[in-house]
């Protein structure tokens, strides 16, 4: 399956949509197909700095809780409010509506450590076997 | 708790549950199908219309000879011996503590009878039955598992999928009996029985007749809305219905009274492993015991998070989920101690290090109109 343009990847399953000095950040549809039904999902706090890779949240399936590692270190701006009433939005949504929070980016080179829409691919197609 | 992949089994079902694109994980020593669709949409059609489930995973005993009935009645809680022709009975196998080795369901056939015992049990209850009737010519043992299958239709619209297919009035067995006929031709005991809180039917018949039965019924229900559900569906359906799952409401340590299946405890039936103990745990009445909560907040429980009471350590959530036929809530099993146990108490579930509310309610969860 093809992953979108323009989003870099982390291996924990997580997309990253950078715009100047600000990003948005959501977990992919290969994971949110992974986890199942989605119940709950537990994001940091606005003004809250989070660092690259770290485990600032968790998502909540049927089956399963998820830990949610931030693909890239900052300030959190703003998070999905619509997410606690509709958790599933990330289900049907998981690379538009159902996006987790964005942040104003620490270091903008931390990037570098993520991985292309080609890369991520070939990731997902490994997991897949 | 996985076992490893090579020594994993495969119902007669397999190729089916693939060509439906089901996500199939390892359940009781076989590769099982947890959802097709997804878990929630699954469940809604259990709950509205009807699902079809494999369960051929489960262990199919048959048992023969004159002695079964008082062979039976010495080795578990309910009672075997009053069951009539046809009828299907829950019952419980006890170990000397009161403990249970395996919840499991006996149904009386005109020649023999059937036993089903979860799949995750059955290595060690194989051992212990033949044990239990070595040395009795009036019990005999034959083990059907991996070649009988089990195919449940269950749900409102489950008659109307079931009863046409069959050459017998299925539509006239009642709740907990069952009939021996055919189904689209295959031999069959037809069952109305199920786990899921719903009417339904359980189907067994031989594993060769089972993937072309399977496909039938899928087809003839398509316009009932008939979907095929997975064990994650089938988890979420019998937690709503109060049923207990074998290893977490119940288990060697849980007693069937504790578990909350005193109902099922004939104390006045005759001798069987534990009958002392559990006598005395009525009498004394100060046992950990299941009770179902409802959590106030979004946050779902998980097994094993610690509960609180007044305070204080009350003991641990054993199952947990979304109810989506409850309300939409949250709702858990939890063993406590007995004052937290009562309907109406208000506990704490410790959620990664965070106290959420939440209210004991009486079990089930949810029941059929």
């Amino acid at each position: 399956m093809a992953q979108p343009d323009g989003l870099l990847y982390s291996k924990e399953h997580e997309w990253l949509k950078v715009e100047g000095d600000s990003a948005t950040v959501g977990i992919t549809d290969y994971a949110q197909n992974s986890l199942g039904d989605i119940v709950y999902v537990e994001l940091p706090r606005v003004g809250q700095t989070i660092k690259q890779f770290a485990s600032i949240g968790v998502v909540e399936s049927v089956k399963a809780v998820s830990d949610l590692f931030t693909p890239i270190g900052g300030e959190v701006t703003e998070i999905n409010a619509a997410l606690e009433a509709d958790p599933a939005l990330v289900n049907r949504d998981a690379f538009g509506d159902g996006w987790l929070y964005k942040v104003k980016l620490t270091d903008p080179g931390e990037s570098a450590h993520l991985l292309g829409p080609a890369e991520y691919d070939a990731l997902v197609a490994e997991a897949a076997h | 708790m996985t076992t490893p992949a090579e020594t994993l089994q495969r119902t007669a079902l397999y190729d089916e549950h693939l060509a439906l694109g089901a996500r199939m994980v390892p359940f009781g020593g076989f590769e099982m199908p947890v959802q097709y669709a997804g878990i929630l949409k699954e469940h809604d059609a259990v709950r509205k219309r009807a699902g079809i489930f494999d369960l051929s995973h489960m262990a199919q005993y048959e048992l023969r000879g004159a002695g079964v009935a008082a062979w039976a009645d010495g080795l578990t809680v309910n009672a075997v011996g009053t069951m009539k022709p046809l009828q299907a009975r829950y019952n419980i196998f006890t170990n000397d503590a009161g403990g249970c080795r395996d919840d499991v369901l006996f149904y009386r056939l005109e020649d023999r009878w059937l036993l089903v015992v979860n799949a995750a049990n059955a290595p060690k209850m194989w051992p212990y039955l033949q044990a239990a009737a070595a040395g009795r010519a009036d019990v005999a043992l034959e083990s059907k598992h991996g070649s009988r299958a089990l195919i449940a239709v269950q749900g409102p619209r489950a008659v109307e999928i079931v009863a046409p297919l069959c050459d017998v009035d299925a539509a006239a067995i009642k709740y907990y009996f069952c009939r021996e006929g055919r189904v689209d031709g295959a031999p069959a005991t037809i069952a109305r029985t199920g786990y899921t809180g719903e009417d339904g039917f359980e189907l067994f018949v031989e594993g060769a007749d089972a993937p072309r039965l399977w496909r039938t019924l899928l087809a003839r229900g398509a316009e009932f809305g008939l979907e095929p559900a997975g064990l994650g569906a089938r988890d979420v359906l019998r937690l709503e219905a109060g049923m207990p799952l074998y290893g977490f409401e119940l288990t060697e340590e849980i007693s069937p009274i504790a578990g909350g299946q005193a109902w099922a405890v004939k104390l006045g039936k005759g001798e069987f492993p534990g009958r002392a103990a559990l006598a005395a745990q009525l009498e004394r009445d100060d046992y950990d015991r299941i009770a179902g909560i409802v959590l106030e907040g979004r946050v779902p429980a998980r097994g094993g998070y610690p509960v609180f009471f007044g305070g204080e350590r009350a003991g641990e959530v054993r199952s947990a989920s979304l109810a989506p036929a409850a309300g939409n809530k949250n709702v858990a099993t939890v063993l406590v101690r007995k004052e937290a146990a009562a309907v109406g108490a208000l506990l704490d579930v410790e959620i990664r290090g965070t106290k959420h509310p939440a209210r004991v309610v009486p079990l089930p969860f949810y029941k059929r109109a």
